[in-house]
């Protein structure tokens, strides 16, 4: 039986509206933590940019064959430049033990993992949408096509849903920075699949009907590791 | 306030805690003194909800854990040697984040009682990054005591304090618990914890090894009792 104790202060709230808050509560954080910092940001985008420098340089393609690489040089970009954001985003949550002060809230923990995943969502967009326009200066091709932003936004969902839970997974230990790439990449490997070749699709003018199957790849594998990983951060992230 | 039945804690193999028993009544401040290793800060975090016993009751207001974890949670403030706070967030920046994640009805109000109780009102505005260990230390406890949770949990405090700060945090934990709260302290301070507890435990060897009431002790004899404690162990 529960004992007779004073009310605390804090209200029990609806769960709906509970979750909510807590999760937007997240959001904002880690956006006005990295408005100041920078860190995470500057990092993810100078590798971006660097690593489509390095690819313009070492692949000196013709035209043709420019654009049947794109997608694939894109994606490995933002690959490589969304791993470095996953692991920087929680170690700042583990090294001054606030990964701890989250999971001491009264919420449902499933709300800090969707906080989690739509901060780290935002900043891989934000890199994504600067990195599109600078590849399409070097490499001469145009990337502006609404079909490959689609494309982008599905695959960015669907890393961000499984790199945010192996991220938590990762960082309790001490090899984090080598461990989730290699925990990650083999997960992601049928969004990276099934993203490259509907963003080929997309720029190289095939038609819908090719590339529907990629795209109802992307969206099926972003609901199921959505819901995975709703329903297991709760017991990764507690000891 | 808070019951511990049989709790037994593994790591794989290692087996931590074997079978603790531990009771707390309300508005009691127990010291949880032990050496290196005796699994103080695992059955902190046990009762903080952080960690799942492997077996055993564990009880807190009334409401189990695991099962009732969140419900615990909201009467629980934790403050550990680790602040958790966010460097890059102001000092109000950071209590108005935890009053949201806990659902405070009237926060702005709430954050300035609580800057004000732990003497950094005229620091709200800075970063936490640019504070001393000691006024993040106090920060944390003003984070920890946001919600007005009855039950309070201090892992190790004052480690990597100076003096000045050590003071300062005390009398901080003074105010705390002269609020009623209910408060489990680990130290390796025996001094320290000796003016601030109302009660002893010796935790060795995952269990709880002797227990004995400030005033059934004379502060001197302190260490001797604590010794004797481990040895019997």
């Amino acid at each position: 039986m529960t004992e007779d104790v004073s009310q605390p202060l804090v209200a029990t709230p609806k769960p709906a509206a509970g979750f909510l808050r807590a999760m937007l509560a997240v959001v904002w954080k880690d956006m006005a933590a990295e408005l100041r910092s920078r860190e995470l940001l500057s990092a993810m985008l100078v590798f971006a940019l660097l690593v489509i420098l390095i690819f313009n340089f070492a692949l000196e393609l013709d035209t043709k064959t420019r654009s049947t690489v794109t997608a694939g040089v894109l994606w490995v970009t933002f690959a490589f430049a969304g791993t470095l954001g996953l692991n920087r985003s929680m170690a700042m949550e583990k090294d001054r033990g606030c990964l701890d002060g989250l999971l001491l809230a009264p919420v449902d923990r499933s709300a800090i993992y969707f906080g989690k995943a739509i901060g780290n969502l935002i900043f891989m967009l934000i890199v994504e949408m600067i990195v599109l326009p600078v590849y399409s200066v070097l490499y001469n091709t145009n990337l502006f096509n609404p079909g490959l932003l689609l494309v982008i936004l599905l695959g960015s969902i669907g890393y961000v849903a499984v790199g945010t839970l192996l991220s938590s997974m990762a960082v309790q230990t001490r090899t984090r920075d080598v461990l989730l790439p290699i925990l990650l990449f083999p997960v992601v490997i049928p969004v990276f699949i099934a993203a490259v070749k509907a963003s080929s699709g997309f720029l190289m003018g095939v038609e819908m009907a090719e590339i529907q199957p990629w795209l109802t790849l992307l969206v099926v594998y972003d609901v199921i590791f959505t819901a995975v990983a709703f329903m297991v951060f709760d017991y990764v992230v507690e000891e | 306030m808070i019951e511990v039945r049989k709790l037994i804690k593994r790591f794989g193999l290692k087996i931590v805690l074997r079978g603790l028993d531990f009771q707390v009544q309300p508005g009691e401040f127990v010291a949880l003194l032990g050496p290196n290793g005796a699994g103080k800060t695992t059955f902190l975090r046990i009762l903080a909800s952080l960690s799942r016993p492997s077996m055993g009751e564990v009880k807190i207001a009334g409401y189990h854990l695991p099962s009732q974890a969140s419900a615990v949670r909201r009467r629980l403030g934790v403050v550990s040697h680790l602040p958790l706070l966010y460097g890059d967030l102001t000092a109000e920046e950071n209590l108005r984040f935890y009053g949201r994640m806990y659902g405070l009805p009237v926060l702005e109000q709430r954050v300035t009682e609580v800057l004000e109780l732990v003497g950094l009102a005229a620091r709200r505005r800075d970063l936490v990054r640019t504070f001393s260990r000691g006024m993040q230390q106090r920060l944390a406890i003003g984070r920890a005591v946001l919600h007005d949770p009855d039950v309070m949990l201090f892992d190790e405090p004052h480690t990597g304090l100076d003096q000045d700060a050590s003071n300062m945090l005390d009398n901080v934990l003074r105010e705390v618990a002269v609020m009623g709260r209910t408060v489990v302290m680990t130290s390796h301070d025996l001094a320290r914890t000796a003016d601030l507890a109302s009660r002893f435990d010796v935790l060795s060897r995952g269990v709880i090894a002797a227990s004995i009431q400030s005033s059934e002790i004379d502060p001197n004899h302190l260490l001797a009792f604590y010794r004797q404690a481990v040895q019997e162990s």
